[in-house]
């Protein structure tokens, strides 16, 4: 503490860095202490994957019945599992699209510190993509629970036991994986355009 | 204080923290040109506190920009401690953002999700320092704004003028040669402005940093080593203490002279 200001002759440039588990724990934080704001954004990506792991379940469903799906019933499912992945893209877009903007004068504050485009961008994929991965086990629950119900509602409960449970583990993994991608893909365009911002006109910034 | 401050290094006579040459920045608005900054030469010495006065829309908020490489200048060139800021990549930008510039902003910019402690840090952590140094020192700067007790308190549980000192405290984090500071005391009320323009100036005095401040208020005038006058982009005149302690005196302007902004 009794360092005096630096002076001219110890003067030179070198580079800053932000190690993984630093990066990690302040994404985590941001999730956690926002978590109302986090659960919002999240909402999106739950709503998708809860939809496409419907739809994956009672296709997996549709072929532990037995009977082979007719061709119409196989279209069918595929244009219903193309449209929840739209539905998902789009939510999933909004929403981290809106919770980067809402943050540039973090960004540019961040940035006054010292961090470069680089820290910026790793910081908002690696809590996107946590927020991913929650939210589309959350959406994921839902769904399937959703499936469940209208089931046991129409008294056919036996055909959930009787489902195709590897074709369903397999639209699980995948529904996860898809929620956890899009909503780091979502996220690197507004990541990289507020990172990329002089640091004067992030803070100038105001949503 | 900060002139013999200075003068303790070592290269007395042209021991210039920042300077400035033909310092130009336009902006194009509806197809029409803003002289934000028209070819500005300023030499600032190592130890000085500095005041930039004008008002709104005078280019000092510009100039301040420049100075911290927050911003790019259309043309001309600034040099911090004789490092041309033009030459470097984003890369070294930052580094001199996190060690040899210190920023304090109207607005506090403390980082909503993280405790004093935490944002105190964090210039640290992008430093390289080893997580010990860093709740070290982090709590020896907190200790010193007057914040010992507050550690562990998130921005929103803190006053305006204690997440003022959180912010000095996070600027002297890599204990930089210069703070910039960006009207520090316009969201503050009067007596907190003092204080933190006070606890600004005995930093300056303690530890030799340059202190460069954009400001409105009256009172950084008076415990100023320099006040640089901006008016539309150029730089109106500059005086030193003496002369500007005759204006402003010692009468008490608490209540006569509120800033207007």
């Amino acid at each position: 503490m009794s360092a005096k200001a630096q002076g001219a002759n110890e003067f030179r440039v070198g580079r800053v860095e932000l190690p993984w588990s630093t990066a990690f724990s302040i994404s985590k934080k941001n999730i956690m202490v926002r978590f109302g704001r986090a659960m919002i954004t999240a909402a999106g990506i739950m709503l998708g994957i809860a939809f496409l792991v419907s739809v994956f379940t009672s296709k997996a469903i549709l072929m532990g019945s037995g009977e082979p799906p007719s061709p119409e019933q196989e279209t069918r499912q595929t244009w219903l599992i193309v449209m929840s992945l739209l539905v998902c893209s789009v939510g999933i877009c909004n929403s981290m699209f809106m919770s980067v903007t809402e943050r540039f004068r973090e960004i540019g504050t961040m940035k006054c510190l010292g961090a470069v485009d680089a820290f910026v961008v790793k910081l908002f994929l690696l809590e996107s993509g946590m927020l991913g991965l929650l939210g589309s086990l959350i959406g994921a629950i839902a769904g399937f629970l959703v499936v469940c119900v209208v089931h046991l509602l129409k008294r056919q409960l036996g055909q959930i036991a009787s489902m195709d449970w590897a074709y369903f583990g397999m639209g699980l993994v995948e529904a996860l994986v898809i929620g956890m991608l899009l909503s780091m893909a979502a996220t690197i365009a507004p990541a990289v355009k507020a990172a990329r911002l002089p640091p004067a006109a992030a803070l100038r910034t105001d949503v | 204080m900060a002139t013999s401050a200075a003068a303790n290094h070592s290269q007395m006579l042209e021991d210039y923290v920042v300077r400035t040459r033909g310092l130009t920045k336009i902006y194009v608005m509806g197809g029409e040109e803003l002289h934000a900054l028209d070819n500005v030469a300023l030499d600032i010495k190592r130890g000085e506190y500095i005041s930039i006065m004008g008002p709104s829309g005078s280019g000092k908020s510009t100039l301040f920009n420049m100075i911290g490489g927050l911003d790019k200048p259309t043309s001309g060139t600034v040099y911090i401690n004789e490092t041309d800021m033009a030459q470097l990549d984003a890369a070294e930008l930052a580094w001199i953002r996190c060690r040899t510039v210190g920023y304090i902003f109207q607005t506090f910019n403390l980082i909503p999700v993280m405790t004093a402690i935490e944002n105190v840090t964090l210039p640290m952590v992008f430093a390289g320092r080893t997580p010990d140094e860093q709740l070290q020192r982090g709590k020896e700067l907190l200790e010193l704004v007057g914040l010992g007790d507050r550690l562990y308190h998130r921005p929103s549980e803190l006053s305006g003028g204690q997440q003022q000192r959180v912010a000095i405290a996070r600027a002297f984090a890599n204990d930089p040669a210069i703070i910039l500071a960006d009207e520090p005391t316009a969201n503050l009320d009067l007596r907190t402005g003092k204080e933190i323009i006070e606890l600004l100036r005995t930093l300056n005095e303690e530890r030799g940093v340059t202190v460069i401040s954009a400001t409105h208020d009256l009172h950084m005038i008076d415990i100023s080593d320099r006040v640089v006058w901006v008016r539309d982009g150029k730089i109106d005149k500059i005086e030193d203490r003496q002369s500007v302690d005759v204006k402003v005196g010692h009468v008490d302007w608490e209540d006569q002279y509120r800033p207007t902004n």
